[in-house]
């Protein structure tokens, strides 16, 4: 039986962390700048602009508060429009990414909040531009923050992964409900639940390592 | 060196506008440790931030090297800043950089090459004592070190000027001596002119040559450390002072009524200061010798020093007859001393 389920098991995990891989790269590239803006252009610090703050931080509400399974279904024209078919692996990654920029950018905005006023004023002092004080300042300082808050985006990954799988992107999410749920196969999805309980536990282990060994404070 | 001419700074808060400061001049000379003294809310840290533009003031001139800080636009700021150092009552190292790296980040932040900055950090590790912790982190230093670390990064750009803000008020006393040395070091290694903010006279009286007292957003008295110490005018002056050099009665007469009417057997209580050369003279000693008539009974005396001049103060208390207490407090003020009457009280129940 092992030796049925193991060949689509390991297609099933390599499909989820493609997904939850792309996804992070891209999301990451695009939400760890969106979350500088939101903290940098705040009241009171140092790129102030309380319209550019106010008009990114509604959008960045806005798309957190629509749930991933309607979002996904939401933005099947643009999904089509990127990836050339609204279905399978690599076009289940348009809605993660969406999904997640925003998520990772209130993050990192909350990771920066942590980083003391006075150290900014130190580097203001010293003659530093507010891309110096972002680049060596603000994100080194909040690093291990920064860290451990996308350790918990990448597992909310692996769960919408998950969702996205079940309408024709594959992983781990598909399997089981193909096999697991409507071929009425019990062990295919505790099988299933245990590599997911596995690889989030891992992702987990890896962040706090990583977070842990960057944090000098 | 600094010239700050008719500073006003008013913020808004949420309780409406806050005027923090209101029209301060003052000038500081090159070389000069320049103490600024105020209680929290007096409005010394803004004045401070102003000098380097940290906080723009609202009207005035700042003019530091004779630059006129106020009309620089923010890449000529940048620069101008380079030259002011600063440190403050928090440190504000750089958690997850090493003292070595906190100390290069401003050389860093001017692209100096690796070489270079190897060149300078290194001496001012050495000047500071920290060579030995060039690797560390600052959570791994206490107090002191790490302050140690602050003053050498606000170096490491060779400053005409440091702005201490609070720079000892975070750490004990000990460690406040060894910080405060440090830094009157550096101002005579380098010719650096110093400006401390501090709410400590003991500050103040370790290590400045000159004196502002800022309450309420306006200078309330300054002049030299010496001057403001023996003769303090404003009430705030005196209540700092009175914290390291108490102007209070003996114990033992604190409880009995002071009277400017004589009554019998009552002392008359005089306070007298000595200055420079003046405290180590027989004064009283002639006095009582040249007075005939007159007792005096020595209740409280202190031998100190402010920017090296001997500083005595004692209270005295007088008896005998109007004629010998007249005599003597004429002899006394025909001496080079500072006396003033306290009045008379009753001679204490128990020593009598």
């Amino acid at each position: 039986m092992f030796a049925e389920i193991l060949p689509l098991l390991s297609k099933a995990l390599g499909e989820t962390i493609y997904m939850v891989v792309v996804s992070m790269a891209i999301a990451s590239a695009i939400g760890v700048p969106l979350g500088v803006l939101l903290h940098t252009t705040a009241k009171g610090q140092i790129l102030e602009n309380v319209v550019v703050n106010q008009t990114v931080g509604s959008v960045v509400n806005a798309v957190r508060s629509i749930p991933f399974i309607i979002l996904m279904v939401a933005i099947i024209p643009l999904t089509r429009f990127i990836v050339g078919s609204a279905i399978g692996t690599t076009a289940a990654i348009v809605p993660l990414v969406i999904a997640s920029i925003p998520f990772i950018g209130r993050q990192v905005e909350t990771s920066l909040k942590e980083v003391p006023a006075g150290l900014v004023e130190a580097a203001q002092a010293m003659g530093a531009t507010p891309f110096q004080i972002i680049s060596r300042v603000l994100l080194p300082e909040a690093m291990p923050g920064i860290v451990s808050q996308l350790t918990t985006v990448i597992i909310a990954l692996v769960g919408e992964s998950a969702m996205a799988g079940a309408i024709g992107g594959g992983g781990l999410g598909d399997l089981a409900i193909r096999y697991g749920y409507q071929r009425f196969r019990p062990e295919v999805m505790l099988a299933t639940v245990v590599v997911l309980i596995v690889l989030v536990q891992l992702v987990q282990f890896v962040g706090n390592t990583l977070a842990k060994r960057l944090d000098k404070r | 060196m600094i010239k700050l001419l008719g500073i006003e700074k008013i913020y808004d808060s949420p309780s409406g506008q806050v005027h923090a400061l209101k029209g301060i001049d003052l000038e500081i000379a090159r070389g000069e440790i320049y103490g600024i003294i105020g209680l929290s809310g007096a409005g010394k840290s803004t004045l401070v931030r102003c000098i380097n533009m940290l906080e723009r003031p609202t009207a005035g001139k700042v003019i530091v090297d004779g630059q006129d800080m106020t009309t620089l636009n923010e890449s000529q700021l940048r620069e101008a800043r380079k030259s002011i150092g600063m440190i403050f009552q928090h440190f504000n190292l750089l958690s997850s950089a090493t003292v070595y790296d906190n100390i290069a980040f401003p050389l860093k932040l001017s692209g100096m090459g690796k070489a270079e900055i190897e060149k300078k950090v290194r001496p001012l590790l050495e000047l500071v004592g920290l060579s030995d912790k060039a690797n560390q982190y600052p959570s791994q230093l206490s107090g002191g070190q790490k302050q140690r670390v602050g003053i050498a990064r606000a170096l490491a750009n060779d400053p005409k000027v440091l702005l201490c803000d609070e720079a000892t008020s975070a750490l004990d006393p000990q460690t406040t001596k060894s910080i405060l040395a440090l830094i009157k070091d550096i101002n005579k290694k380098l010719a650096l002119t110093v400006v401390v903010i501090t709410h400590e006279m003991q500050v103040i009286k370790d290590i400045c040559d000159k004196v502002a007292v800022i309450s309420d957003g306006v200078i309330a008295e300054r002049g030299s450390v010496l001057d403001v110490f023996t003769n303090p005018h404003h009430d705030i002056t005196k209540e700092f002072i009175s914290v390291l050099l108490s102007n209070a009665l003996p114990a033992a007469f604190r409880g009995n009524e002071v009277s400017q009417d004589r009554t019998s057997g009552s002392l008359l209580l005089i306070r007298l200061v000595f200055l420079g050369d003046r405290a180590d003279e027989p004064v009283l000693a002639n006095m009582i010798r040249d007075c005939a008539g007159v007792e005096c009974t020595m209740l409280f005396g202190n031998l100190d020093e402010i920017g090296g001049v001997p500083f005595g103060r004692f209270i005295v208390g007088l008896s005998g007859e109007d004629d010998a207490i007249n005599s003597a407090l004429n002899f006394l003020s025909g001496q080079d001393v500072r006396v003033e009457v306290i009045g008379y009280v009753r001679r204490n129940p128990a020593a009598a």
